[in-house]
């Protein structure tokens, strides 16, 4: 049982927190503070049982290091989310104390979704974590828009949600149970009915994971909800849904490599290319951001429809770099605030680089980043993707892949051009606010340094992926 | 170990770029501050690159200097080194580095920190390449030196300078990709990255006629080569004139070393297949950019139509395997330098003073500007390939490789040399010559001072040096071309 301390730890921590918050509704700030403790204890209680597995509750619920790894990573997410909101969600006047509660909330269904080893518990950490995100998308209840976002985000949310329950009530249908190994060893035998179960869960975890063609919410989404939020669907549910979604496809659905690499490849392309054209045209940054984010998930699927052991930590690779950068850039879009007003769109940001030298080069580095250009991470995340799909010698994958990306770096140089190219115009707010910065300077420097010693992520990684098939 | 002085070479402007970065003060303070630092770092570089000249063991013709560390367990090493192909691309380097840096500081306006960071992370980015023995590291720096040129190109351009950037940026970027994918299908097939194992082992047949593919395809973007040129005269009129220096001195050489290096080394049976093709290409390459400098309106536009001419010579010559043309090639890259540099910063000087590139803006400069115009002049027919000149030097030893090989080439090519003289000279006699004329000036134009003097005359001095005495750079390349002639010449 010592295993699943950070899930009771994080349970019990938020119920209290809840409770104080009711009483005292002054303690917006300390609870603010306490939660980014709590968050730092857990990833320290994670840390110290690292290396520790075990299979809990009738064999659903395994933590192992692969999951602690993408817990801590969703930890992470989730403080960095707390560090840039508090100024954020204070000068829009919607700082209210259950915001930090239910991110915690919606860690656990993560934390949930990343251990589960049954269709079951799965669908419960999925639920809890999108309910949370559903009422933090409308949580800014004077604008019209987050109201929508979330309406939104609810409705298809929810459709997604009935179509990978009905998967998941096929796949017990056919096999009898919901138990992943079980699952796994009847599938060998009784095959062509599963692929229909696979079919309907898939567009389940691709929703969530605003694969294209399931990512309809996710610009709309994004624009809607207050840019706090944004950061955190940018990254946590995606790396819990990714984390989630290795496991399915590698465990219960091992045996059917061939039968789903093809829906994962076409994903993928789908992604990568849609994520690329359709940014082009955006002036928004926020919805700049949801295609961009679009095409990195493209590329985090190409990784992971080779399945090798290689591949697989070419994609935890990436996840982890591309939580950093999104880190970065939100940090940066949530800096351009005049007199309390937030601006978002591209040409918000002309002049940054002449009134906000640091901000400037960050987000230039940042964006020079997620269009993958050497010597930055950005380029080792795709580099390392890249390598796995040509060792299987799928080189059309490689070669849409690369064109895409080269199709995307067009709007990422768009942004880096209204940096810098175009003319200057009033400048912002000087942020004293140290979550703001401490997140943009931790990121860039992660980001721009990250070249000096790639191996020691890959050491990590590798020894995660080699136990996953 | 020795010292690491490729490293040095390497990463020692970055140091520069951290101090600068740090200093803090007003706006006057720190451009004065930077200027320093900038001036001292590149010349010190300069001065240890010369160092590399002194040490340089003439007789051995594989790599020296070499550094080799672990860096990405098991897959890529950090190795360095040169040999007599790359060291005078290095030297190149550190010496137009701070010539760029004082061109920049006599006539940039606005924000020139900012650009001397970004020149002095390009001269890291350029060594690097030079350097780098190992491939993935060899792609980090040719791709990362978009960076920085791009931003150049954007922020301290001409007018349309948003549209150069861009289409400079996404052309290098597609024409590299290919690049990337050729890199990591040798990984998987030979197993290891490093250029000197590469060289040893012999790359299957049928993977080289793709691999070379995607190799040439971006470097053929970067020389530029016909059809894929169109980059170059965009990028080079919007560019700021240290920016088109530093891009027509440097960033085109990175091709041809790349073709001698790569498509030679790692691939001759390809090299050898796709000779007639590259040939073809360059031929075109010479006749279509010399005509089409002919027609041009703008100087910095003519300059770099006449690069891309002078740059075809350079692809015939490497790929007429011999050693008469790939010592030609190699010289001629170093002459074409000197001489576009020259050019370049001629139509600079002009340009800060009348804010005009257009031709017909100018007429009878002589009268005014005699040392400008002694410059100008001198450097037109080192462009053109005056005997006593580096030009000459470069474009005979190819033509002579080439004709050996295939005569027609050569004589295709040579008209190129005719047409160059056309422009060259047709552009001298309306800028330079005939009565004075200036749009919207009086006699007012000044001379050079004395900045530009100094870097101009020591171009037009070197010119004149290599041109007379061309073993100062042809013996200490010898030893390694040899050996790259021999191994082509096995194939066969």
């Amino acid at each position: 049982m010592k295993s699943i301390v950070p899930e009771l730890f994080l349970l019990l921590s938020s119920f209290s927190l809840l409770i104080i918050g009711v009483f005292r509704n002054t303690f917006n700030k300390i609870i603010n503070h306490l939660v980014v403790g709590l968050l730092i204890l857990a990833i320290a209680v994670i840390y110290t049982n690292y290396s520790d597995s075990s299979v809990l509750f009738g064999n659903s619920y395994t933590i192992d290091p692969l999951s602690n790894f993408m817990k801590i990573l969703v930890l992470i997410s989730v403080l960095f989310t707390i560090l840039v909101s508090n100024s954020y969600l204070e000068r829009l006047n919607i700082a209210k104390f259950e915001y930090p509660i239910i991110l915690l909330f919606s860690t656990l269904g993560m934390f949930v979704m990343i251990s589960a080893n049954n269709l079951i518990v799965f669908y419960l950490g999925l639920e809890l974590q999108s309910l949370c995100l559903y009422v933090l998308a409308a949580i800014n209840t004077k604008s019209l828009k987050s109201s929508e976002a979330g309406l939104k985000y609810f409705v298809l949310g929810s459709l997604s949600s009935g179509l990978l329950l009905y998967g998941c009530s096929l796949v017990y249908g056919f096999t009898g149970s919901v138990d992943y190994s079980v699952i796994a060893k009847v599938a060998s035998i009784n095959s062509g009915a599963l692929k229909f179960g696979l079919v309907f869960i898939l567009c389940g975890i691709a929703f969530k994971i605003s694969a294209v063609p399931f990512h309809m919410w996710a610009p709309d989404v994004y624009e809607g909800s207050p840019t706090s939020v944004t950061t955190f669907f940018a990254m946590a549910p995606k790396v819990a849904a990714i984390s989630a979604l290795i496991k399915f496809l590698n465990i219960p659905y091992g045996n059917f490599i061939e039968e789903w690499r093809t829906i994962i490849i076409v994903l993928s392309i789908a992604s990568m290319f849609l994520g690329a054209v359709a940014a082009i045209g955006q002036n928004n940054l926020k919805r700049l951001m949801a295609y961009s984010s679009i095409g990195h998930v493209g590329f985090i699927l190409a990784g992971l429809s080779i399945a090798t052991p290689e591949s697989l930590s070419a994609v935890l690779v990436y996840i982890v770099i591309y939580v950093f950068m999104n880190i970065g850039v939100f940090a940066c879009i949530m800096s351009l605030n005049r007199n309390g007003v937030y601006f978002e769109n591209i040409s918000d940001l002309s002049g940054l680089s002449k009134h906000h030298p640091l901000i400037a080069i960050c987000l230039t580095i940042l964006t020079f980043s997620l269009a993958g250009i050497p010597p930055l991470a950005g380029f080792f995340a795709k580099f390392y993707i890249f390598l796995a799909i040509i060792q299987h010698k799928v080189y059309y994958l490689a070669v849409i892949g690369l064109l895409s990306a080269v199709i995307a770096a067009f709007y990422y140089l768009r942004i880096i051009k209204v940096i810098y190219f175009d003319e200057a115009k009033e400048s912002y707010d000087k942020t004293p606010n140290f979550g703001l910065r401490f997140s943009i300077v931790v990121s860039t420097v992660f980001i721009l340094f990250y070249f000096i010693d790639p191996s020691s992520l890959n050491t990590v990684v590798e020894s995660l992926s080699k136990n996953i098939r | 170990m020795n010292f690491p002085i490729l490293s040095f070479l390497t990463f020692f402007p970055l140091i520069g770029v951290a101090l600068i970065l740090l200093k803090r003060g007003t706006e006057d303070t720190t451009a004065r501050f930077s200027k320093n630092i900038a001036i001292i770092f590149s010349i010190t570089n300069f001065c240890v690159s010369l160092l590399l000249w002194i040490k340089f063991d003439l007789k051995n013709p594989g790599f020296q200097f070499v550094e080799e560390t672990k860096w990405i367990k098991n897959f890529v090493s950090y190795k360095m080194g040169i040999d007599g192909i790359s060291i005078f691309l290095v030297i190149l380097t550190t010496f137009i580095s701070p010539l760029c840096i004082f061109v920049a500081i006599n006539s940039l306006k606005k924000r020139i920190k900012e650009f001397l960071i970004a020149i002095l992370i390009m001269q890291t980015f350029m060594i690097g390449v030079f350097c780098a023995l190992d491939l993935f590291l060899f792609f980090l720096f040719f791709e990362g030196g978009l960076i920085p040129m791009f931003l150049i190109i954007g922020i301290w351009g001409g007018e349309r300078r948003v549209y150069s950037a861009l289409k400079f940026f996404l052309y290098t970027f597609l024409g590299s990709i290919f690049m990337l994918i050729a890199i990591i299908a040798i990984y998987w097939n030979m197993n290891t990255l490093d250029i000197v194992q590469l060289m040893g082992s012999k790359i299957p047949e049928n993977l080289q006629y793709w691999m070379w593919f995607g190799f040439f395809i971006s470097l053929a973007v970067k020389l530029p080569m016909w059809p894929f040129h169109t980059w170059l005269p965009d990028a080079h009129v919007e560019a700021p004139t240290p920016g088109s220096v530093i891009l027509a001195a440097i960033l085109l050489k990175i091709s041809g070393y790349g073709f001698i290096r790569f498509s030679l080394g790692l691939f001759p049976i390809a090299s050898h297949y796709f000779a007639d093709f590259v040939f073809a290409l360059s031929v075109i390459a010479i006749i279509y950019a010399s005509l089409v400098a002919l027609m041009q309106k703008d100087m910095k536009k003519l300059i770099a139509y006449s690069s891309v001419a002078h740059m075809g010579y350079v692809t015939i010559g490497i790929f007429s395997f011999t050693k008469q043309g790939i010592d030609g090639a190699i010289f001629q890259m170093i002459s074409h330098g000197l001489i576009s540099s020259s050019l370049f910063l001629c139509v600079g000087v002009l340009y800060d003073r009348v804010h005009s590139r257009l031709i017909q803006d100018y007429s009878g400069v002589a009268n005014i500007m005699p040392k400008f115009a002694l410059v100008f002049v001198f450097s037109s027919l080192a462009n053109v390939g005056l005997p006593g000149t580096s030009g000459f030097v470069g474009e005979f030893l190819t033509l002579i490789g080439t004709f050996k090989v295939n005569y027609i080439v050569s004589i295709a090519a040579a008209t190129g040399v005719i047409l160059s003289a056309a422009y060259s000279l047709w552009l001298c006699k309306r800028v330079v010559f005939g009565e004075f004329k200036v749009n919207n000036h009086g006699e007012t134009l000044l001379d050079l001072d004395k900045t530009e003097i100094t870097i101009l005359f020591t171009l037009s001095v070197l010119t004149i040096l290599f041109g007379v005495y061309p073993n100062l750079i042809l013996e200490p390349i010898s030893s390694s071309v040899d050996l790259v002639v021999k191994n082509i010449g096995n194939i066969k």
